[in-house]
């Protein structure tokens, strides 16, 4: 019984010992198998360890993405493991009106996005014809937040999964009364929205759709609700940026919105845009944009400019 | 019936995008587009020479037989590419779990990886194709 056990046991050892010896014979004579030797990553909190163009850049209201549209992305260039930050300037001169917008965005491991933004429309020569005086100005407050639920834009170019998430804007406008005097209902309003966002490398080709619900007019600077409608309605924006070079990207978007005062005509958003990416801390993006009719003055085109900086 | 159809129909699609999506070698196509194992050689003894001396990953490379180590890339992506060359080392998982690495450091093997394929003057959107390949691997490379 004893010496039974023993052959047992030493025809395991045999057979295990022939595995591993075949194992090594897989690998040429002069290059033994290694093992890396164990380590753990330094924690560095502040990584810019994405890739250059990934955070997107900032859009109207301040969340990470194109020019007028919100992507699924993440601001900034930290990872999962590690805080990343944007702050932007942008300027949009149009046929009768003058938008600018500055503000801040917080990427908390590639997972949440957090965003203040101050935006200021200017009415030139418009102000005087609507009675509040020349160069008047709405002023808005953005509050921003986004949240990745599920997908890499990036990793998974082995599935059509996009990256997904879901935001919210909380904005606030200064002009209470004259938001009412033409036809508004509120000077505060919350918009949502839910984007995808997929990154196809192979065709060097970002495609984003993003669905909003809200009651904002001209993005909350002319208020929310209005005498035609004062409940939430859906609304769709798209992107498709195409990577001409690592640093450089070409694209456009569209972005319907709602139409709900009958006094100031509303019409969707279009811009074709030039994004270029200097480094992980500096962009800049240039656009040519049609804004529709805005405040009584119809097809208001123009350019727009945008510098982020950030890390 | 008909959304059973619609199912097929839609699966159908996905399969044909399948390719198009991941840009799968089904040819050598893009294994000639890079000009071969000979500028593949090249852009790895590069790559890796770049990696070697980046801060952020160079001690990922202590202990490794670098002669070894390129020549298994090489055969890796000549396979990818579609090239007539097979890798015969172990899997991704098994052959970085013991570094613990993280996404700041694939994203340092990607960049040295692009600044080689540049230096070769491989055009930009034909590296992209290459990545595609590689970029799936960060689930199994990144366990930290």
């Amino acid at each position: 019984m004893r010496r039974s056990c023993a052959l047992l046991l030493l025809s395991v050892f045999l057979l295990g010992a022939s595995a591993a010896w075949a194992e090594e014979a897989a690998e040429p004579a002069d290059e033994p198998a290694e093992e890396a030797k164990p380590r753990e990553p330094k924690p560095d909190l502040f990584d810019s360890g994405k890739l250059l163009g990934t955070g997107g850049v900032t859009q109207l209201e301040g969340a990470a993405g194109g020019g007028l549209v919100p992507w699924a992305v993440i601001t900034g260039y930290g990872t999962r493991d590690a805080i990343g930050a944007s702050a932007h300037y942008t300027y949009i001169t149009l046929s009768d009106f003058q938008i600018q917008s500055g503000g801040v965005a917080l990427g908390l491991f590639d997972r949440v996005e957090l965003s203040a933004t101050h935006q200021e429309f200017n009415t030139q020569q418009t102000g005087a014809k609507l009675g509040f005086g020349k160069g008047y100005t709405f002023d808005q407050d953005i509050y921003g937040a986004k949240v990745r639920l599920l997908g890499d834009a990036v990793y998974d170019q082995d599935s059509l999964l996009p990256q997904i998430a879901a935001g919210l804007q909380y904005k606030v406008n200064d002009r209470g009364a004259q938001l009412r005097a033409i036809g508004a209902k509120h000077d505060r309003g919350v918009d949502y929205y839910l984007s995808a966002t997929k990154v196809f490398l192979g065709q060097s080709l970002l495609l984003n759709v993003t669905l909003r619900e809200t009651k904002a007019n001209q993005y909350g600077i002319l208020g929310f609700g209005g005498d035609r409608h004062d409940t939430y309605q859906l609304q769709y924006e798209g992107s498709a940026a195409f990577f001409v070079t690592r640093e450089a990207a070409v694209g456009a978007e569209y972005r319907t919105k709602p139409n709900n005062l009958s006094a100031a005509n509303e019409g969707n958003a279009f811009d074709v845009f030039l994004a270029y990416f200097f480094n992980k801390n500096l962009s800049a993006t240039l656009a040519y944009l049609d804004l529709g009719d805005i405040a009584t003055q119809k097809n208001q085109r123009g350019a727009y400019f945008s510098l982020q900086v950030g890390f | 019936m008909i959304a059973s159809l619609r199912i097929l129909l839609l699966a159908a699609l996905l399969a044909a995008a399948g390719p198009w999506i991941h840009g799968a070698a089904a040819d050598d196509e893009l294994y000639r587009s890079f000009g071969g194992r000979d500028v593949i050689t090249k852009i790895v003894d590069d790559a890796t020479d770049r990696w070697v001396a980046d801060e952020r990953i160079k001690d990922t490379f202590d202990n490794i037989n670098l002669v070894r180590f390129k020549r298994l890339l090489t055969d890796q992506i000549c396979e990818l590419t579609g090239g007539p060359f097979q890798y015969k080392g172990r899997n991704m998982y098994e052959s970085h779990k013991g570094l613990h690495l993280n996404q700041k450091e694939f994203n340092a093997l990607v960049e040295g990886l692009q600044e080689a394929m540049d230096k070769y003057k491989i055009p930009f959107w034909t590296q992209n194709r290459l990545i595609v390949l590689l970029a799936p691997m960060e689930r199994d490379i990144v366990t930290r």
